[in-house]
């Protein structure tokens, strides 16, 4: 009788000391890390490399997706705004979901399953292939050399594109809006710059992207850091990226934008 | 301890060696690798660490360079306690060291040539055509001098691990350790790799430890082996010490034989319990 | 070549974010400081906030500075910063809380008066007119019917 609840809590126990032991390995790695990063800085080189892999290369699928968001927002949002009759403010709701929300979130999730797992995956090949232990006896630290350039990429990567998804989704709104429904070019422009804030929106919203930046490329570096050297381990570091990221990237949103925008 | 460095004809032995491990003890999880063992490798030598697969040989190589902390015991490299050296010190012995991983650990984003010149570029400021210069030397030495260009995807793993020796030895360490360079190679590489592993020795005054368990060609380059099972060091001694050993462990490892002291069974329980076969009747007659 | 791609992408995420700063946001249109400070009394500001438009004739002169009460009185007292080159305001000029739209944001709408002394910073605003709350125009409304209702 007593078999099975004791299963079940010895199976408790074995997940909450498999968390602590990885928390405890994530403390350890970005202690690690912490002192990496401003060595690395001296060289550019290796930066500008990642700055292709993380973001040049996630820059396609950046811009679609903002192209497409920004026109999706087009369209409901002029048939819910069409109702009462303020047509004339589409430019408004599209600019600022995008700017506060849709272009730091998205772009942050769309990282996490672009560039994200792409880093997990080199990392754990690297790790599996023995490169990072090879360097080490060549007395080259692995995290000076590998993991902070690509911390820094990622971190410079994230506000760029966000910026460029909500720039590329406001001119996707204003091609349904005023291109397709006949919203006034004038006031579409007019109400958005009248009604969003430098420093209350787009500020706060680069400041999120940024952070969303720390936030995705250290999971994805830790993951791939700490994954099990084997072509299952890579894989399952790989999906626990993603799913890692995205859930850190929605409910830090949360508070950031409790916090930002007192509503 | 004595007796083995004794049994080592060579005029090296005379001088203190190069690596000293004693008493070193280490367990990964609560398995048992290493208990207690002590072991020399003299300077100017090729020393062999032979065993079956699972016998730690390779975390062997990885204390010696101090990724690896042991449980107890000491690891002296060069007249240093490897693993009481703070992280700067280690480093620079390391750089006084070159490994040669299983499957060459080539970074797999460079070339040939990058991968050969990566340790200088981390650790020097040479002139780019000195650095040139020194890597294609490397790359002579092995044979590769026409391969600078080629991707690492594009190499076969002879190849592959000659580059990595190449970049083992670009910054003339005093020691070189080679975990399974033999593994898997076709028997044309495997005859290019134990000449390399030879006269690179020698003509560069290197002292190499060579993990294998290919007994031909490690026997046939050794100037000095040592046994491992168990944790513990079953046999050491010259090549031809080694074959003529006559306890029956060695002799199932050098003759490859199915059984013996290692069992060919897994050990399980018997063949009655798990077939559920009837009790043995007594002969009948 | 990669140089020449990365450079492309930093180019096009920074000039993102100079367009977004310049054109999709009222950094332009942002007090540069350089303006005047006048504040004005109203019995009641209805949904006003802070940073609303400030407005001459339907051209943006200023923005709403600050909300608080007049301890004294209890009334609201909005103090607005309005651009230094519309220091032409006559000092009876008076003062409105308007509506854009049915449901649009509330603004302050300035009409000028007939002195030749000007508005200067730190002055008051003596009229004003308080914004226009819905329910209390159909209290109104329904108030006056009844009233016409008795009479008949």
């Amino acid at each position: 009788m007593m078999r099975p609840v004791l299963n079940l809590l010895a199976r408790i126990g074995q997940g909450v000391m498999e968390a602590l032991a990885r928390l405890g390995r994530w403390f350890v790695f970005m202690l690690g890390l912490l002192p990496a990063l401003p060595a690395s800085l001296l060289r550019p080189r290796l930066i500008v490399d990642q700055l292709y892999q993380v973001g040049v290369l996630s820059l396609q699928i950046i811009l679609v997706a903002g192209a497409f968001v920004g026109m999706v927002l087009g369209l409901q949002g002029y048939s819910i705004l069409a109702t009462y009759g303020s047509a004339e403010s589409l430019g408004v709701v599209v600019a600022l979901s995008l700017v506060r929300e849709l272009g730091p979130v998205l772009t942050a999730l769309l990282f996490a399953g672009r560039a994200g797992s792409a880093l997990t995956a080199e990392l754990g090949l690297m790790k599996s292939t023995e490169q990072l232990a090879g360097m080490e006896m060549m007395a080259v630290d692995p995290l000076k050399r590998v993991v902070a350039p690509r911390f820094w990429a990622g971190v410079l990567t994230m506000p760029l594109l966000a910026a460029l998804f909500s720039l590329v989704g406001v001119l996707g709104g204003y091609a349904i809006g005023v291109g397709l429904l006949g919203v006034d070019s004038g006031s579409y422009w007019s109400q958005i710059q009248s009604q969003v804030d430098f420093r209350e929106d787009i500020i706060n919203g680069v400041i999120k992207s940024v952070l969303f930046g720390v936030v995705a490329v250290w999971i994805a570096l830790f993951e791939g850091y700490d994954c099990v050297p084997t072509a299952e381990g890579v894989s399952r570091a790989t999906t626990r990226t993603v799913v890692n990221t995205s859930l850190a990237v929605l409910g830090l949103d949360f508070v950031m934008t409790a916090l930002m925008f007192n509503v | 301890m004595s007796d083995a460095a004794a049994c080592v004809a060579a005029p090296e032995s005379m001088l203190e060696p190069l690596i000293e491990i004693r008493n070193l003890s280490f367990s990964r999880g609560s398995r048992l690798i290493f208990d207690n063992i002590s072991l020399s490798i003299p300077r100017g030598q090729i020393t062999g660490i032979m065993g079956p697969s699972g016998t730690g040989k390779t975390t062997l190589l990885k204390l010696v360079g101090g990724q690896l902390r042991p449980d107890a015991g000491e690891v002296w490299v060069d007249g240093l306690n490897v693993h009481t050296l703070s992280r700067r010190a280690l480093f620079a012995l390391r750089k006084r060291m070159g490994m040669l991983f299983q499957h060459g650990a080539l970074l797999t984003d460079l070339s040939v040539f990058e991968n050969v010149a990566f340790p200088l570029r981390e650790h020097t400021r040479l002139p780019e055509s000195m650095l040139r210069d020194l890597v294609l030397m490397k790359l002579n030495a092995v044979g590769l001098r026409g391969a600078r260009d080629l991707q690492t995807a594009e190499l076969s793993g002879g190849m592959a691990r000659r580059v990595a020796l190449a970049r083992a030895l670009i910054l003339d360490p005093m020691l070189v350790m080679f975990d399974e360079p033999f593994t898997g190679q076709d028997p044309i590489t495997l005859g290019v790799l134990v000449r390399l592993i030879r006269n690179l020795n020698d003509a560069l005054g290197l002292s190499s430890i060579l993990v294998s368990h290919d007994v031909a060609e490690t026997l046939s380059i050794a100037d000095h082996v040592y046994v491992l099972a168990d944790g513990h060091v079953i046999a050491s001694g010259t090549p031809a010490a080694i074959q003529a050993d006559t306890s029956p462990w060695v002799r199932q490892f050098m003759q490859g034989l199915a059984d013996g002291p290692v069992p060919f069974q897994y050990p399980a329980s018997s063949l009655q319990d798990d077939f559920r076969l009837p009790p043995l009747q007594e002969p009948s007659s | 070549m990669r140089d020449i791609w990365v450079g492309l992408f930093v180019a096009l995420g920074l000039l993102a974010l100079t367009l977004l700063a310049l054109h999709v946001s009222n950094l332009l249109s942002l007090p540069s400081g350089k303006g005047y400070f006048v504040t004005a009394e109203f019995d009641n500001i209805g949904g006003l906030k802070v940073r609303a438009p400030v407005k001459l004739s339907g051209v943006v002169v200023g923005r709403v500075e600050s909300i608080s009460i007049d301890s004294k009185n209890f009334r609201a007292v909005v103090g607005m910063n309005i651009e230094s080159n519309y220091s032409i305001f006559p000092i009876d000029s008076s003062a409105a809380i308007y509506t854009s739209g049915l449901l649009g944001e509330q603004y302050i709408g300035l009409s000028p008066g007939a002195e030749d002394a000007v508005l200067k910073s730190g002055d008051r605003i003596a009229l004003t007119q308080s914004a226009i709350v819905l329910e209390t125009l159909i209290s109104q409304f329904l108030f006056n019917k009844a009233a016409e209702g008795d009479k008949k």
